[in-house]
This record gives structure tokens, sequence and C-alpha cells, in this order.
């Protein structure tokens, strides 16, 4: 033991024994188990029996599941192209012009950000109610309709609702995070491009837009990894006296919530898992393709100019 | 960048339509002002507010059943209990994830051994694996530990908490220099003497930025308590305001009211922190 303690660096080693027992204990060894128990019919409570690719044959022909892979990249995407959109347009907007009370409007815009989801869920399940609900009185009281709009009882007005949320949550972190990466250009970029006659439109996207490549697959991959998770906001958000879990016909069961609900409420464990390692599946084919067509296409560019 | 050029017809056509356009920027800024800050407004007025009051119709100003819809949601649940197991989860989590981090962020940074690209790429990997990946996997290993409905079920992952790690080591990277270590050990420090006292307060700036952020998420965490807590003494805030949405119905101003409870702290922390919050997550993005 000594001798092993005289070389400095093996303290390497016990410095990270802490982290990486945990590590493995507790992240790696379930994601195996969760890989072994989805070949397994399984209900926790009687022996598991070894049902061999079952689980992800039924995957293909689960309506329900196909139907979650399709409402989860809906609120996704629903929410993210707004959300890119004004990230992208605040955060040039705040770098390049003098803006007052710049940081004041940027915290105020994160601040949904850091809600508990599960509050958030809850809170718009009220303020969206049919009759007691904030948006509707606001609307009929500024004359933009007569009737309220039941928003959770209708399956696009609920989709959307939720999409709109994670708009709303996310905005402001995309507004920091590119401001990050716009800082990061060189100044003289601009004024080179302002010399050679290009207006602010111009430089906008010509310089700034292409910088920001690195941060742009970032925040697209970041946020589509968050985004196939979704859970908190639409199991929370329906959980009103009308709605059963997932929605108005099956509008908010997301891939997340249809996996809690087999694995835990109809206790369905190894169909449960075969769930999740498809989520898993579809984050790791869609992340790579992002990483290679993005990637590949500044190479290819570069590459022609030479 | 406009300034420079001649002021020609055209120059001033622009300077005319730029000073609309800044009105027009100043409007769409507090309207998006007023979107992200109004929830949080009518769920302040709403806590104070009658069920019958809510139904009726908007207001701006409170009203007087605070202490009405406390009662009723006191009745339903107590939810100073979730906010007392909220606490106890959270703290340690923190605490553990932010000192753990940082012993294996130094690791990394500052010693040679072997196995050490491969264990970093693999921790690495791992951002990308969604947590319903582990979770009947980890419900299982709960279960044959005896862990289940225990709130150490929600404590010990946080040991190995990957982002802080990685958050912390690009700091340690840039900010610690093997000058300072080597004297330390010319000096006859031990080797846990120098990380305990010359490298974590080096790193605290990194540490605390990212200790901000993970008190969050921890704070906010749902699924894991939802699976692995079954008694209600046990849960923690955000499976309490869950449970009160939709449960009480006949009650909104009570439901309001839990849900500002679960809200308001937060955003009294984030008046205090967000300086290091915008600040932290612009290095994490443009370093990493």
């Amino acid at each position: 033991m000594r001798k092993f303690l005289f070389n400095k660096n093996n303290y390497g080693y016990i410095f990270i024994i802490p982290f990486f027992a945990s590590f493995f204990i507790f992240l790696i060894y379930p994601v195996f188990y969760s890989l072994y128990i989805s070949f397994m019919q399984y209900d926790g409570i009687s022996p598991a029996v070894f049902v061999g690719i079952d689980n992800y044959k039924r995957l293909i022909t689960d309506k329900f599941f196909i139907k979650s892979v399709i409402n989860t990249w809906r609120i996704w995407l629903v929410g993210f192209i707004p959300q890119m959109i004004f990230g992208l347009g605040l955060a040039y907007l705040f770098s390049r012009f003098r803006i007052k009370g710049r940081n004041f409007f940027r915290a105020l815009y994160y601040l949904p950000n850091l809600m508990t989801a599960a509050a958030i869920g809850a809170l718009f399940g009220m303020v969206l109610g049919r009759k007691s609900g904030a948006v509707n009185q606001l609307l009929i009281k500024i004359g933009l309709i007569d009737e309220p709009i039941f928003f959770l009882g209708s399956p696009v007005w609920s989709s959307t609702a939720v999409s709109a949320i994670q708009w709303w949550m996310f905005f402001g972190l995309t507004i920091i995070l590119f401001m990050a990466g716009i800082k990061a250009i060189p100044e003289t970029y601009y004024e080179a491009a302002s010399i050679d006659g290009a207006s602010s439109w111009d430089a906008f996207w010509r310089i700034t837009l292409p910088l920001l490549k690195p941060i742009m697959i970032y925040v697209l991959v970041t946020s589509l990894i968050g985004g196939m998770q979704i859970f908190d906001v639409p199991f929370t958000i329906t959980k009103g006296p009308v709605i059963e879990i997932g929605g108005p016909q099956k509008s908010l069961l997301t891939m997340a919530v249809y996996m809690y609900n087999t694995a835990f409420n109809y206790n369905n464990r190894g169909y449960g898992a075969a769930v999740a390692w498809a989520l898993f599946l579809i984050i790791v084919i869609f992340s790579i393709l992002i990483f290679y067509f993005l990637r590949n296409k500044d190479y290819g560019r570069r590459g022609n100019r030479k | 960048m406009k300034e420079n050029s001649i002021l020609d017809k055209k120059s001033k056509k622009f300077f005319k339509d730029f000073r609309l356009g800044v009105v027009f920027l100043y409007i769409l800024l507090i309207i998006l002002a007023i979107v992200c800050a109004a929830p949080f407004y009518v769920m302040i007025i709403n806590a104070t507010r009658s069920t019958s009051q809510i139904n009726s119709g908007l207001s701006l100003l409170p009203g007087k059943y605070l202490v009405d819809n406390y009662i009723e949601m006191q009745d339903y649940q107590n939810i100073w209990i979730g906010f007392k197991n909220s606490i106890i989860v959270t703290v340690p989590s923190t605490l553990l994830a932010a000192y753990f981090g940082a012993l294996t962020a130094y690791a990394f940074s500052k010693f040679n051994f072997k196995g050490k690209k491969i264990l970093f790429a693999i921790a690495l990997a791992t951002m990308m694996v969604p947590i319903q990946l582990g979770l009947v996997g980890y419900y299982q290993l709960m279960r044959g530990v005896g862990l289940i409905d225990n709130l150490l079920s929600l404590i010990l992952p946080s040991i190995a908490n990957v982002s802080a790690m990685f958050f912390i080591k690009m700091y340690i990277d840039s900010n610690v220099d093997d000058s300072i270590l080597e004297a330390a050990r010319i000096d006859g420090s031990s080797e846990f003497y120098t990380f305990n006292k010359i490298v974590l307060p080096i790193a605290m700036p990194a540490i605390s930025t990212i200790s901000i952020l993970n008190f969050v998420a921890y704070w906010n965490n749902l699924l894991y308590p939802l699976i692995l807590i079954n008694s209600l003494g046990k849960f923690t805030l955000p499976v309490y305001v869950s449970r009160a949405a939709g449960s009480y119905n006949q009650y909104l101003g009570a439901q309001y009211l839990s849900v500002a409870i679960a809200v308001v702290p937060v955003i009294i922390f984030f008046i205090f922190v967000s300086r290091w919050i915008i600040s932290g997550i612009s290095e994490g993005a443009t370093k990493g």
C-alpha cells in the first residue's frame, strides 16, 4: 500500500473511487438491468420469464407506443422551432444593439426555466381551465372569443399548449446560450463587414449565423434529449377530474409518460424497459444524424473553397 | 455600424425606419416580459381568492381568502412535509455532487493514471442517456437493498453527478496551476490536504455555480420520488404539488396556493443568484 501511494499519480485512482463506485452501481448497472429485463416478461412480483425480442416486436405494432412517439415529436418540434427563432433573434438584438434593461429582460425571460416543471404543469392545468382559467377569461374580456375554449379537452389544443409551455420555459435559456456564442465572435469580423458595406442584416446571416453553428448543434442536441424525455408537464397538466393520464384522446401520452404508465402503473416492467430503450435509441440515432449532417456540411464547404 | 455612413437620402430613411423599429422592439420585449411574468401573477392573485371568485372572472387585485385557502390546502395534505423532505433530499445531494464531482474532476485534470481517458469518455457518454433508461433497473436495485420508500434512494446517485464533474474539470484545467500543487507537495502537504485546502478554494466559483444549478434540478425532480417513494410522509414537494393538481378541483384557491408554495421560494432564490446562474450557463456553453 505504501509503495502504491508513493507514486502521486496513484492518488488519481483513490480520488475517483467514490464517484465511479456510485456511477457504476447507481447509473450503469440499472441501465444494463433494464436491458436484461426488456427481454423478459416481468410484473415485479412473479419470476421473470425470458421472451426474447417479443417486447421489441410488440413496440412496432403497439398503436399507443407509435402514438406516443408522434405526440412527443409534435410537442417538441412545435415548441422548439419558435424557441430557436426567439432565442436567436433576441440574442442577436441583445448583443449587437444597446438595449435598455437588457439584463432585466434576459433574467425575466429565463425565470420560467428554473421552475419546478410539476408545479408549472399544475399551474397551467388551472390557467387553461374552461371557465375558471385565466386565459379564457382574458380572451372573453377583450372580445376575441364568445365561448370559452376547452383547451385541455381537445387533442390539438392540449398538445399545442404543452409546446407553448415548453417554449415559455426554454426560450430564455436559448437566448443566454446564443448570447454566449455571439460574444465569442471577434468584433473585428463585424467591423470588416461594415467597411465592406454589409448591412447588419447581412452581418447576421453571413457572420453570426455560420459562426454560431457549434452552439446551435449544442442547443439542438440538448433540446432533443430533453424534449424526447418530456414527462412532468404532460403528466401533471392533465390530472384534472375530466382528463385521465395521457390527456384527451391520448394526445399528451409522451414516450416517457407511456413508459412510466407501463412499467409502474400496469407493472409491466419488461415492456416498460423496452419502451425506455426505444426512447434511448431514438435519441442516439437523431443525435448522431444531427452531428453528422451539420458537421459534414461545414467541412464540405471548406473543402470547396480550396 | 451605420453611423459611419454618409447621411444621404437612403440613410435618412433608414434612421426613420430604425427609430420605428426601436419602438416596435421595445413593445415586443415588454409583451414578452408580460407573457413570462403573467402566469406567476395570476397564481399569486388567485391564491388569495375564493374558488367562486376565480370561477367568476379575472382579477388584477388580490382577494381576502388566503387564510381560508391555506386551511383548505392543509386539510387535504400538509404541504410543509413535502417542503421538509425536499430539503432533506436536495441539500445533501447538492453537497455530495459538488464534493465528489470536484474530487473526481481534480483527479482527471491533474493526475495521470491508466484508463483515465476511457473512464472520462464513458462518463461523458452517459449525458445522452435519458433518466427513464435506468428507471426499472434502479427501482429493482433499491428494492433489493430495501431502500424503497427511503429518502436515501433519492440522495445516493448524486455522488456521481457527471455534468458537475465535467463543469468543474473545465475550470480546474484552466485555473489551477501545476506549480502551486508542486509547491504544496514539496512543503509536505498530503494529497488530500492539497485538494481540500488549495484546490477546493480555487475551484469554488465553478463549484458554487454548478451547485446552484444542481440544487434547482434536485429540487424540481418529480419522476424518481414518484416511483421510489410511496408513503405520504416521505413525498417531496413536486409530488405533493402534482397530487394537489386536480384532486380537489372544487378548491381552486387552495390549489393555486399549493403551486405558489412550490414556486415562490424558487423566484426569491433566483432574485439573489440570477447573475451567477446566467454567467454560469454562458461559461458552460462556450467552453463545452
